[in-house]
């Protein structure tokens, strides 16, 4: 049993390296590899799940000098994150097989795109803070040929803003953990740390190192610049950054900092959750301002989750048992609804060759099943019932309400008109506007499917949100069973 | 303890076998690859011999002829110098293989390929000797030889600019022997004896002996190119052919560092004053910075990477101050010493390969100029995956030998309350990342690259094999620093 972590990250990790070295030409081993993998990766995900419910507990130890090792540990918020990671990386393989068919570098690609899913594997799973070091870095190393894939000089650019971004973040986080682990020894997840041993002034700075370090990932205001700009990068890139491996990379690391390496009551005691409350609702605002004036669909998109992202830091750092399980909860259904969203956009850009919102005028009847896909995806964002995102909503404003801070009702208003601001015109363009003359195809099944499901996904978490398999059950189960104790 | 046995006569072979080699290339002429491949596997298998009684049997003695210090001259192989042995082992395996096509008879003998066999194999001699080796005379011919062999072979093509930059280095290295012959006088005349293990016991921290470790360390300062005295460095490593650069960068420098590091753990821990120690680490913070901002401007790739060199050889000196002197007794004074000895195997293979690398996309455009290497990626996945993988080591980013170096030395750092070396190793990592994307951009740029000299795909594999080597440091790295505390003075029991 210890081994099934490793095994996880093996069925990402064995593909990729194999994939590397693959001729461009075998296009049947690559899929078949890649499928595969995505496929295991499921099944194992799913039997630990069963497995964590019945009680097993998964550890596994690498030691990697003396006193440092690797630990991957499998709790039930990393399950949450683990079982994410395996659904969508299985929808995004379908949709990129079609997406680049035909297109050159394949293998470069599937390569890096395996690896990318192994860091963000391994970062859930993680157990320390140095083994989510070493994923977390390891995320940014293999993200950027995906976003420098189509070699163009937009992307080239992008790229060199994320690693300008994501670099400096990582040294920031090392500092922290250094000068963490220097005085208060080694951070598991699992043991209170005590910090005692350190100041109060060094406690809070620490906190903010922590914070600068996994806010350029999370895309916090005023550290969220790339993310737009990585918006070069092809379609399957982009839904897998914003849905699943960065950015949620960055909002699981507050997660994890918040609780596991500072404790709520030391969160509190610091007095540093109200000034990160305030930052992620600066960056929800921000964030859908800055949406509502992009005319191009992706980059709309991308502010839109600059702007998402920041319910689960606000979530979190309310603290409040509603407000956590709203902030978890949101992991999973920003992650469904938006890959939603940007499986469409990048329909839209293979098949009509449309990337701007006035390009979409019409397109509703001519592209019907992406468009309802897409329109559920909006509608999702805006926070309309019966939808998943409706449900974190109330459920981050009833958080608002318990931790004394009813001004979040206010944010998530605001937030919610923006959304609403921001989508409704596209909706309105798609389906009441006259259809333009020509008749695109959206008829390939590889890019249809995976979108419908997740377009279901989001639809469904949020109908179901009452039984205990949802997401929201799974997020309740982990605030009742890890935080609230 | 008297040789005779297996393991004493692998001592004397990685030694003796390039040397022999060197004057049997000499011979043998057009022959001079195949004699290198013999020696590269002899030394190889004498290395893995001499590991495997190490990691059994502790620290492995040698007094040649039998006679003991002060009369005689003793070689010692402890974990960390069968750990170097090992780096120059794996590292010029690969540079023959590689030389062995740039050199190629084939097509006709030039000088170039003549020459390189005889000095490539010397300079190996004299590096095994300065890991081994436990007397400060000794290890001064070892110094020298190894300074022979470096110089000729900047010199090796014969072309105009890298003449100008092997006499620069030349007179460079002069300097330098000069200084540390001084010192070694000064400490014979006061103390009779060369030895290491005699001198730690009859070395005073008292002005006479300080004055020759201050020669010592100011001569091997100049031959590890120590800020301000690195000036020859940059134009002497990226002038040489590809090959004899990976073999300059990453393991040359190497050989003095190594002296300099026995003289202040072995030789005079008890000389190490907290402003001398100071001292080495300000000036290597200061080539850290100084190394990676020059990088930041050159044009040319091998001169990105030499003054990479520069600046990882930095690094380096910040273990003084940390593990040195009063830090001896510390708890962090094992990480320290651990990272900085991984800091130096990182270096040298995540280096060699990137020499590689740069030597195959010279053979592949026939220039080094930045803009000239757009669109290699496409072209050459192999070597450019391999670079990117060295970058990732010399970055200093997990997992790599790197990143373990990285870890150990700023937690060190932090536990000892000298957090200035802590930022000195964060702003050399950022500057790091700067100099080397500029390379990973042009690679990956999106262009149709001109007329191409096919490069084979087993030239390519060689620096990703290297490059791999160095992550893999960093993967499993607990083996390595179990080994490398073998024989350590006053080894502390456990680390931070």
């Amino acid at each position: 049993m210890a081994a099934l972590p490793i095994l996880i990250l093996a069925t990402a990790l064995v593909p990729a390296a194999i994939t590397f070295f693959l001729p461009q030409a075998a296009h049947g081993v690559r899929n078949g590899l890649n499928l595969g993998g995505a496929t295991a990766k499921v099944a194992l995900v799913v039997w630990m799940l069963v497995e964590v419910a019945a009680g097993a507990a998964f550890e596994t130890r690498i030691p990697l000098a003396p006193g440092l090792f690797l630990l991957l540990r499998v709790d039930a918020l990393a399950l949450l994150f683990l079982a994410l990671s395996a659904a969508l990386w299985l929808l995004t393989t379908v949709y990129a097989i079609a997406y680049f068919r035909g297109k050159p570098d394949q293998s470069r690609f599937f390569g890096f795109f395996g690896l990318c899913v192994a860091a963000t594997t391994g970062i859930a799973m993680s157990g320390t803070l140095i083994s989510f070091f070493v994923f977390f870095e390891m995320l940014t190393l293999a993200t950027w040929p995906l976003v420098v894939h189509k070699q163009d000089r937009a992307s080239l650019d992008a790229g060199r803003l994320y690693l300008g971004c994501a670099l400096p973040a990582g040294a920031a986080l090392l500092v922290a953990i250094i000068w963490l682990e220097s005085a208060a020894g080694p951070v598991a997840f699992t043991e209170a740390t005590d910090l005692d041993a350190l100041a109060p002034w060094a406690q809070r700075a620490i906190f903010a190192l922590f914070v600068a370090g996994l806010g350029v990932k999370a895309a916090l205001v005023p550290l969220h610049g790339w993310l737009p700009a990585a918006m070069a990068a092809p379609a399957p890139v982009s839904a897998l950054l914003h849905a699943v491996a960065v950015v949620k990379a960055g909002a699981f690391g507050i997660v994890r900092v918040v609780f596991d390496v500072f404790g709520i009551d030391r969160v509190a005691a610091l007095g540093v959750g109200l000034p990160l409350a305030a930052l992620a609702s600066v960056t929800i605002v921000w964030g859908s301002l800055r949406a509502l004036q992009q005319r191009e669909i992706k980059k709309r998109l991308a502010f839109s989750t600059v702007s998402q992202v920041s319910y689960i830091v606000l979530g979190v750092a309310l603290i409040g048992p509603a407000a956590v399980t709203g902030g978890l909860v949101h992991l999973i259904h920003q992650g469904v609804t938006k890959i939603t969203l940007f499986f469409c956009a990048g329909i839209y850009d293979e098949r009509a060759g449309v990337k701007r919102i006035e390009g979409l005028d019409g397109l509703g009847p001519r592209m019907p099943v992406t468009s309802a896909c897409f329109s559920l995806g909006a509608l999702g964002m805006i926070g309309l019932p019966p939808m998943a995102g409706f449900v974190s909503k109330v459920y981050l404003g009833l958080g608002g309400l318990q931790s004394g801070a009813p001004w979040v009702l206010g944010v998530l208003a605001v937030s919610s008109l923006l959304n609403a601001a921001y989508f409704l015109p596209l909706l309105y363009r798609l389906w009441a506007l006259p259809p333009a003359a020509a008749q695109p195809d959206e008829q390939v099944w590889g890019l249809l499917a995976p979108t419908v499901v997740t377009a279901a996904a989001a639809l469904l978490s949020g109908v179901v949100a009452a039984w205990a398999i949802s997401p929201l059950g799974l997020a309740s189960l982990i605030v009742e069973r890890d935080y609230l104790r | 303890m008297i040789p005779g046995d297996g393991a004493g006569g692998a001592l004397m072979a990685t030694v003796a076998l390039p040397l022999a080699g060197s004057l049997l290339a000499v011979v043998l002429g057009r022959h001079g690859a195949q004699v290198a491949g013999g020696v590269a596997l002899g030394v190889g298998a004498a290395v893995a011999v001499l590991a495997a009684q190490v990691a059994g049997g502790g620290v492995l003695r040698v007094d040649l002829g039998g006679w003991a210090p002060p009369l005689g001259i003793a070689l010692m192989a402890d974990g960390l110098a069968v750990a170097f042995l090992g780096l120059g082992a794996v590292v010029m395996a690969a540079v023959v293989a590689q030389a062995a096509a740039l050199f190629s008879t084939r097509g006709g003998e030039s000088r170039a390929g003549y020459g390189f066999w005889p000095l490539v194999m010397v300079l190996w001699a004299a590096l095994n000797l300065t890991f081994l080796s436990r007397d400060l005379f000794n290890l001064y011919v070892a110094l020298e030889l190894l300074t022979l062999g470096a110089v000729a072979l900047v010199a090796i093509g014969g072309q105009a600019g890298p003449l100008a930059a092997a006499l620069r280095y030349m007179v460079f290295a002069l300097m330098g022997s000069l200084l540390y012959l001084l010192g070694a006088v000064l400490l014979y005349a006061a103390h009779g004896t060369l030895d290491i293990d005699l001198l730690a016991i009859r070395a005073q921290p008292a002005p006479p002996d300080l004055v020759a470790a201050g020669l010592i360390t100011a001569g091997l300062a100049v031959k590890t190119a120590l800020f301000p005295f690195h000036a020859w460095l940059p134009p002497a490593h990226a002038g040489a052919p590809a090959p004899a650069s990976a073999v300059l960068s990453a393991l040359v420098p190497k050989g003095s560092f190594f002296i300099l590091w026995r003289l202040w753990f072995e030789a005079m821990p008890d000389l190490a004053a907290p402003p001398v120690l100071t001292l080495l680490a300000g000036l290597g913070g200061a080539a850290v910075i100084y190394g990676s901002a020059l990088a930041l401007m050159q044009g040319r790739l091998k001169m990105i990477v030499a003054y990479s060199t520069v600046a990882q050889l930095g690094y380096l000196f910040l273990v003084f101050p940390l593990a040195g002197g009063a830090g001896a007794a510390q708890p962090w004074e094992a990480s320290a010493w651990t990272g900085t000895a991984f800091q130096a195997l990182s270096h040298g293979l995540a280096k060699a390969a990137m020499f590689l690398a740069a030597g195959l996309f010279v053979m592949a455009v026939g220039h080094d100029r930045l803009e000239g290497l757009r669109g290699l990626a496409r072209t050459m996945p192999m070597a450019v995956f391999g670079f990117g993988l060295a970058a990732v080591a010399l970055l200093g980013l997990p997992p790599s030998g790197g990143f373990t170096a990285k870890y150990l030395v700023m937690t060190a750092a932090f536990a000892s309350g000298q957090v200035v070396w802590a930022g000195v190793l964060v702003v050399g990592g950022l500057l790091a990342a700067g100099y080397l994307y500029r390379p990973m951009a042009a690679l990956f740029a999106d262009a149709a690259p001109g007329p191409l000299t096919p490069v084979p795909r087993r030239l390519q594999a060689l620096p990703l094999l290297l490059a791999g080597l160095a992550i893999g440091l960093g993967v499993a790295s607990d083996a390595p620093i179990t080994f490398l505390a073998i024989g350590r003075p006053d080894a502390a029991a456990e680390g931070l």
